[in-house]
């Protein structure tokens, strides 16, 4: 079963936002959201990094573990989605998440904080798939239509790879071994690949 | 007095004791594809696929292998 991942390659992001764009437009998020954004680091400094932050689907996610009314649920693929009728806007889960992930629509005369809106990986929410009510509250579905989330598919210079862990980290490391470079493969499985099945012991040999 | 004395301090450690045992686990527990009372459909449980996983799966790891240039760019 696949697990869901985004990986970002600072080495090959050239800070365009098209990322964000695709985000924008493909989920119609309102101004005010942004689900995904582009980070640089020492911005107009030569040697500047930038990378694309959103939701990052964490194996063990804070978000899930704050909310105080449990709209958080995870995907057999991974994908950390939440429930937003049962929301209830208290923004526990952007404290606790480490990349800012989660959004807050303020809208109304006395800005009122509405319910979390964050990076679905183009999966949808709980309502049934390609209807309305889901593309209103979480955007499009792609995942459901055997699709990748856009930012990814979208990334011109591909640094924002998101997929299969395990295939996107292969893939990162082919890239980075062949820059002639290693020590930005940092992770066990991104480092040494993914775990393969025990071999079985020599003969002889102690089980 | 002598026996009351007695009587508190096995209470105090006692409390003492099992101080620690109410604590919850800080990390939630999910079931995978549905988690307290919100399920959701599997992505290849639509119009589209009808319930074909195999054909579901095949169509993200071709996307996954599409974001590799140096499988789709010729040497």
């Amino acid at each position: 079963m696949a697990r869901m991942k985004f990986l970002a390659d600072a080495e090959r992001c050239i800070e365009c936002n098209g990322c964000v764009t695709a985000c924008k437009n493909e989920h119609e998020v309102p101004w005010g959201v942004n689900r995904r954004r582009v980070v640089t680091m020492n911005d107009g400094v030569p040697g500047e990094k930038s990378i694309s932050v959103a939701c990052m689907h964490c194996s063990d996610a804070p978000c899930m573990a704050v909310c105080p009314v449990d709209c958080f649920y995870k995907t057999t693929e991974g994908v950390v989605l939440h429930d937003k009728d049962l929301c209830i806007g208290c923004g526990y889960c952007f404290y606790a998440c480490p990349f800012g992930a989660p959004q807050f629509p303020q809208d109304g005369a006395f800005g009122l904080r509405g319910k979390m809106d964050k990076c679905t990986f183009c999966a949808g929410g709980p309502e049934a798939d390609f209807s309305e009510a889901e593309f209103k509250k979480y955007g499009r579905n792609r995942l459901a239509e055997g699709k990748l989330p856009a930012c990814a598919e979208m990334c011109a210079t591909k640094a924002l790879l998101g997929g299969d862990g395990d295939v996107i980290a292969d893939i990162y490391r082919t890239r980075v071994l062949t820059r002639g470079k290693g020590s930005e493969v940092w992770g066990w499985g991104t480092a040494y690949g993914a775990p393969q099945k025990p071999s079985a012991p020599p003969p002889g040999g102690k089980s | 007095m002598k026996r009351d004395k007695r009587w508190l301090i096995a209470a105090a450690v006692a409390l003492l004791a099992t101080a620690g045992c109410g604590e919850k686990a800080a990390v939630t527990v999910y079931k995978q594809g549905q988690y307290q009372g919100k399920p959701d459909k599997q992505p290849w449980d639509n119009d589209q696929f009808k319930g074909d996983k195999l054909a579901w799966d095949k169509a993200i790891k071709a996307r996954n292998n599409g974001q590799n240039e140096y499988a789709r760019v010729a040497k």
